[in-house]
């Protein structure tokens, strides 16, 4: 027998008794506020996140000094031009000297402060990691409420890679101590710039 | 250090050396401090003196583990055990304060406890249906009867693809097959790329935790180890200089690797979609720059639809970390373009699991560790002193299931408090399987005759589980003190016998009252 067969008729023969049916999930009340923007800002913020205002004429005023200092810069978005372009990377490796990252986000969350991203955002999905730093531009009309509601869109079903980022990547595997950029990016800055109407 | 394994960014960073004057690890955007992650609440260091790290249990064969005498070198090493202890208890605070956060917490675990039960008691279909769905996303599946049929099965699949390096995120079901080790015989390089359990690994030890590996170090012992291993400088403790040191060693293996592998936090039957929760992103590193990438999945993973992840995202990193989410929350569900995916499920004695009518609900457990840092036993006495993959209460009611004989001692090691179930967030009844496994192996004769003769003496007690019941429920101020009938209590062969005090009893009951009276005058 497979192990497979030999898996499954074992699970048949010991099946546990008793009546024990799927329950039907509520949908609970969002914990945050009418105002999205601002919960999903604060929460972020705790979360070791950034928030940047578009600036009047800038949408990147908030993280200009990051753009002006970093010497490879790879956008995912049409609002910046970077000069690495990622539609030409070969190997997931070869992003490894990207200092600054700029992609968008498909939606945010206000109960976490995350943000959604799928391979079509992020082009080549290594980027999102090997990069330095990662400036993430989010409409706040694509702001939901709750984890609930995230996972009531249709990306979950569709991409072949989906991830949440809330805040940088962490760690604190040594006394507690929090560190940002454990093995991914540094830092994660939020630009609230709504889509370009098509 | 080497000169290449310097950071890129060393120009205009101050003191202590590699840390970058604008770094906001420490202090978010709006200057409160920051706690996310595994990150305590209040700086909790270890005193700046040097003490060697104890050990972990000593391991002989099938030889029952003799957790107390571990426990009680653990204990001798005073700097290590306060700042574990603490440590861990602030995470048990942390995640109170989340729960506490959330109105519907209690009917959450609730939801959790059903949505795992409905899906363990139909097991079998929904591994076919996630099965289904992952070859239709173009995913390979395989099926391991054991860690060691997992340990071939990878090696296979690297062999097929001549891959020599593997980089991994954390999985605590790897270490169950002792993956690594096999690995090294076969002559594949396998680097942790989690920074706890990378330490982990360069220490040749077993990780101590299920979320924080290392939690049993101090930032000494890391500055030792990293300095024999790493090379760095065994003078310089600091926490940033050291975990800076990992990433810039650790990156080269990744961008270099033949192939990467995760763990697996949910399978989603549905989709077919393997979900991992991660702090410092390298599950997804590990997914997503090798062309080779493999995922190993514990068949009780599982779970029906996309829907529920909303229940268990909600209650996963409250529970193990007092943060809404983690860092990183990863869906992966088909290849990239020109790479190659597969899935491991692996049973490993879970399939048994599901017939033991008093044990099968531990299937549901989802690693969060709370039931760990809530333990007065666990953070008195360090994970590595249970000599089993998986410390504290979850591995009382696990560890015996792998090995009768080997854990027969374990289930012996609580003082059950029942704190353990009451932050459970998948609602197993931790301390009453505790209970039953005493009965079982007192049953079967796994238990050395003189902790039988103790458990006759201790039978008022152990006949009637409501006297430990009335302790449930009892106050943190409780459980943050190790009771001393914990420690010295014959029930418990963690304590030590030679100290046998007062009746059992009288004892527990003593301290109860004591401490109930205290935290009456709240
Ligand atoms: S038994 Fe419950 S509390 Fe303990 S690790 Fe598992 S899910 Fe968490």
């Amino acid at each position: 027998m497979s192990a497979r067969d030999a898996i499954l008729a074992e699970i048949r023969k010991n099946r546990p008794a008793g009546d024990h049916p799927l329950p039907e999930v509520p949908l609970f009340t969002p914990l945050v506020g009418d105002d999205l923007v601002a919960e999903f800002g604060e929460r972020l913020k705790r979360m070791g996140g950034r928030i940047a205002e578009p600036g009047a004429d800038d949408v990147f005023a908030g993280v200009r000094e990051r753009l002006d200092g970093a010497k490879v810069v790879a956008s995912a978005v049409p609002e910046l031009a970077g000069n690495r372009d990622l539609k030409a990377v070969a190997r997931p490796r070869d992003v490894d000297d990207v200092d600054v990252a700029v992609v968008r986000a498909v939606f945010g969350i206000a109960e976490t402060g995350s943000v959604l991203f799928t391979q079509d955002q992020l082009v080549v999905n290594a980027v999102a990691y090997l990069a330095q730093h990662l400036v993430v531009l989010l409409d706040p009309a694509d702001i939901l409420p709750n984890v609930q509601a995230a996972y009531r869109r249709p990306e979950f079903g569709q991409a072949a890679y989906a991830v949440l980022h809330t805040g940088p990547s962490a760690t604190a595997d040594i006394e507690g101590v929090l560190i940002h950029g454990a093995q991914g990016v540094r830092s994660l800055t939020v630009v609230l710039q709504p889509r370009a109407t098509a | 250090m080497s000169e290449e394994l310097h950071p890129r960014e060393r120009e205009g960073v101050v003191n202590p050396v590699v840390r970058a004057p604008d770094d906001e690890s420490e202090r978010g955007q709006d200057g409160r401090r920051l706690d996310h992650a595994e990150g305590t609440s209040k700086p909790i260091k270890a005193p700046a003196q040097r003490e060697p790290q104890p050990r972990g249990a000593k391991i002989r064969g099938d030889r029952p583990i003799d957790q107390g005498e571990a426990a009680e070198r653990f204990l001798a090493a005073p700097l290590h055990a306060a700042a574990h202890d603490e440590r861990l208890w602030d995470l048990r605070r942390k995640r109170d304060n989340a729960a506490h956060g959330i109105p519907e917490w209690e009917e959450l675990r609730e939801l959790a406890s059903q949505i795992k039960q409905h899906t363990l008691s139909n097991l079998d279909a929904y591994l076919e249906q996630f099965e289904a769905a992952a070859k239709a996303n173009g995913v390979h599946v395989h099926w391991a009867r054991d860690g060691a049929d997992h340990n071939r099965i990878v090696l296979g699949i690297l062999r097929d693809h001549g891959a020599k390096t593997l980089v991994k995120s954390k999985s605590m079901l790897t270490e169950e097959c002792g993956f690594r080790h096999f690995m090294e015989g076969e002559g594949v390089e396998i680097i942790e790329t989690d920074l706890g359990e990378r330490i982990q690994q360069l220490d040749n030890e077993e990780p101590s935790h299920v979320v924080v590996p290392a939690a049993h170090k101090t930032r000494f012992d890391v500055a030792e180890v990293f300095a024999r291993t790493l090379g760095t400088d065994p003078d310089n403790d600091d926490a940033h200089y050291l975990a800076e040191s990992q990433r810039e060693t650790t990156r080269p293996y990744i961008l270099n690797a033949d192939a990467g592998l995760t763990g697996c936090n949910f399978a989603v039957a549905e989709t077919g979609t393997v979900v991992t929760c991660t702090n410092e992103g390298n599950a997804d590193l590990s997914g997503n720059v090798p062309k080779l990438q493999i995922h190993s999945i514990g068949i009780e993973k599982l779970i029906p639809c996309v829907e529920h992840l909303g229940v268990f995202l909600r209650i996963l990193a409250r529970s193990a970390l007092g943060s809404p989410i983690t860092q990183y929350t990863s869906h992966f569900r088909g290849p990239r373009a020109g790479t190659e995916m597969h899935y491991v499920l692996v049973d490993n004695g879970r399939a048994a699991r599901l017939g033991m009518e008093a044990f099968w609900t531990s299937l549901k457990c989802i690693r969060c560790g709370a039931c760990m840092n809530t333990c007065p036993v666990y953070r008195r006495s360090g994970g590595l002193s249970y000599g089993a993959t998986y410390a504290g209460p979850i591995g009382l009611i696990i560890d015996p299931t792998f090995n009768k004989r080997k854990y027969s001692t374990l289930p012996f090691s609580s003082t059950m408090n029942g704190s353990c179930t009451n932050v459970c967030p998948v609602k197993i009844n931790i301390h009453e399987q505790i209970f039953a496994w005493r009965k079982v192996l007192a049953e079967e004769h796994q238990i050395p005759m003189l902790k039988q003769g103790m458990m006759k003496a201790a039978g008022a007690v152990l006949s009637r589980p409501a006297a430990y019941r009335a302790a449930i429920g009892a106050a943190d101020s409780a459980l943050k003190v190790l009771p001393r009938f914990a420690v010295y209590n014959p029930l418990n062969t963690w304590g030590k016998k030679r100290e046998m005090p007062d009746a059992p009893r009288q004892s527990f009951h003593a301290w109860y009252k004591e401490n109930r009276m205290k935290d009456g005058a709240k």
